[in-house]
């Protein structure tokens, strides 16, 4: 099936829609997080808008067969962030909308505090200690090769986790082996668990890191949905490299308070005192309030 | 002797020895041969593994990682989450020790049909000394959910051992060793994932071996005869899932039993055993192996006999347990 024809393509070509989506599944993230009083904030909110364009723009699959041999694979490497990726599953018809509420992080539920492939529909890779994934994106690619197929396999990893040295043994071998099938996106939100990612371990210059690995790297705003999806439609047309994306993004977009500040990292809404945040209780009510306005913002081209 | 099957010249002072890692490089050619989702990979030690006869025959499917294990068993775990049976090759001492978490989350927690093979295992490695000598692989390996551990005690079991792990779906570990050892077993010899085979019928004492100490003990078994202790021996081949009947059988028959191992006795097979045998049936227990320090570089007999992995020390053992007895 190419990606052009597929019900999600063709439901929601207009980037206006997509935004909307983008700020109903920041909106589910918060609903999910409070009810399941534990998980990552920051992240999941800051790759909101990567993983609506993905999956509704982006990504040749069927979530009516999600084990459908063509389809393309989204391996998440930093699975700390796994709240977006359930969001954006059940928004894709995964599952429904309400396990995905109601559901993660509690006991029997398939929607594990960090990814676990085989548990739940849509997702393709175990997850949650850093540096794996694109060693799996690697053997994926691989074996696309060998069997000559045809689909595409998206890494998706985060800034913090190339203080990893698998990865970086993962993106020598990629590079060697002009493994164009992957591209990667790196969440480059700045922060990590214990500060800013150029203090704990200075990353730049990243760009020409990659590059100098044979890799071809673009940079986008990471919310901007046109450029994501622009960046993606950019990879598939280069046939000699891996494609890294670097997608800058801003951790705790769409709620203020909670914007570029670590401390929102791990923890949810209503679990955490900061000066000049609005109190515990109120949290969940305020961030909700402010994406809800955001959403009023967001015009369709059709509107 | 038992009903068994065994290789006929295999107390001939001229027995046949080959190392157990050919046994997997023909395993590999032979599943190649059968299965084209069957693809190695190694980490620079292509020849060493005997992964090599695999590259000879089907370089399309041969993957050279490099120096990186991290990255290969990540990369094994993403060939067989898209159906592959990846082979993952290098020493033990690298796979699992450089790899471990890959194994546990990439591997093991998504039931990713990946195969590990440690070659190099045990003291008997000799004089690259302490680091190379793999003497921790199975305890680290065993304790984890979902795969299955097997460490075969020469050639031909190498080689049905690789068939089988490549024939099983899941993830699995097998180790290998280095040097020439004897040839124990035959093509006619049973085998199967899971089930302990006795390899010398006895009444007083059970020795419990892996790996290719058992030849080792089947030689001891024999020289206790001499002293009036009838020597049962069983090749438990696989540590996990361990056959805990075969075992509280031998122990229940004879009352005593001795372990031998070239690895950690803590945690090992010796490990594994006293777990069976404190659940099912406690009987007096000696074990053979590592006793929890490092070894260091020397001829391979020499290591074995001052870590006392020898004959001597199996028989000493079977003595002092049988005494425990009464």
């Amino acid at each position: 099936m190419d990606k052009r024809h597929s019900p999600q393509h063709r439901e929601h070509t207009h980037i206006g829609e997509i935004e909307k989506i983008a700020n109903d599944i920041r909106q589910d993230i918060i609903k999910m997080l409070v009810e399941a009083g534990s998980g990552h904030s920051a992240g999941p909110l800051g790759m909101a808008d990567v993983f609506t364009a993905l999956y509704f723009a982006v990504l040749n699959h069927n979530p009516q067969k999600p084990n459908w041999d063509e389809r393309d694979r989204v391996v998440l490497s930093n699975g700390h962030i796994a709240p977006v990726l359930y969001t954006t599953l059940a928004h894709s018809g995964y599952f429904s909308r309400e396990e995905a509420l109601g559901t993660l992080r509690k006991l029997n539920s398939r929607l594990q505090g960090h990814p676990h492939v085989g548990t739940t529909p849509g997702v393709e890779n175990s997850s949650g200690p850093l540096g794996q994934g694109l060693s799996q994106a690697v053997g994926m690619a691989l074996a696309a090769r060998m069997d000559g197929k045809k689909h595409w396999i998206y890494c998706l990893m985060s800034d913090g986790e190339h203080d990893e040295g698998q990865i970086w043994e993962a993106v020598m071998f990629a590079g060697k082996n002009r493994l164009f099938q992957i591209t990667g996106i790196i969440d480059r939100n700045n922060i990590q668990i214990d500060g800013m990612t150029e203090d704990v371990m200075p990353l730049e210059p990243l760009r020409e890191k990659y590059e100098s690995f044979n890799w071809h790297v673009i940079d986008v705003d990471g919310h901007n949905i046109q450029e994501i999806i622009d960046a993606c439609s950019e990879a598939k047309a280069i046939y000699e490299k891996p494609v890294m994306i670097i997608a800058h993004t801003i951790p705790g977009k769409g709620v203020g308070w909670m914007e570029f500040d670590y401390r929102w990292h791990g923890n949810p809404p209503g679990t955490l005192e900061v000066p000049g945040d609005p109190a515990k209780k109120d949290q969940a009510k305020s961030a909700l309030d402010e994406l809800r306005s955001l959403r009023g913002k967001i015009t369709g081209e059709h509107e | 002797m038992s009903s068994v099957k065994l290789n006929p010249k295999l107390f001939d002072p001229e027995v046949e020895a080959i190392p157990t890692r050919d046994g997997y490089g023909e395993g590999l050619v032979a599943l190649g041969e059968k299965d084209p989702n069957v693809v190695v990979l190694t980490g620079d030690l292509s020849a060493s593994t005997r992964a090599n006869k695999f590259e000879e025959k089907f370089p399309e499917r041969f993957i050279e990682v490099g120096v990186a294990e991290q990255n290969m068993m990540g990369i094994a775990a993403g060939l067989a989450l898209s159906g592959k049976i990846p082979f993952v090759s290098s020493y033990a001492v690298f796979v699992p020790g450089r790899c471990w978490d890959q194994l546990r989350v990439s591997v093991c927690y998504s039931k990713a049909n990946v195969k590990v093979a440690g070659a190099h295992s045990g003291i008997s490695v000799g004089p690259d000394g302490a680091t190379h000598q793999a003497l921790e692989d199975i305890a680290s390996v065993r304790v984890l959910p979902n795969i299955v551990v097997e460490v075969p005690c020469d050639s031909i079991e190498a080689k049905k051992t690789t068939i089988a792990i490549g024939e099983h779906r899941g993830p699995a570990y097998f180790r290998f060793g280095r040097e020439k050892t004897p040839v124990i077993t035959s093509e006619d010899t049973p085998f199967k994932i899971g089930k302990a085979e006795v390899f010398r019928d006895g009444m007083d004492v059970t020795i419990i071996a892996c790996g290719p100490l058992v030849y080792q003990s089947l030689v001891a078994a024999k020289e206790l005869e001499k002293d009036g202790i009838s020597a049962e021996v069983i090749n438990n081949h696989t540590i996990k899932p361990i056959d805990k009947l075969t075992i509280a059988s031998g122990a229940k028959k004879t009352g005593a039993v001795v372990t031998v191992e070239e690895h950690q006795i803590n945690g090992g097979l010796g490990g594994a055993v006293a777990e069976v045998l404190a659940e099912n049936f406690p009987a007096p227990m000696e074990r053979i192996g590592m006793t929890d320090t490092f070894g260091e570089s020397g001829a391979p007999e020499e290591l074995l006999e001052k870590y006392g992995m020898s004959v001597k020390k199996i028989k000493e053992a079977a003595r002092t347990v049988v005494k425990r007895k009464r």
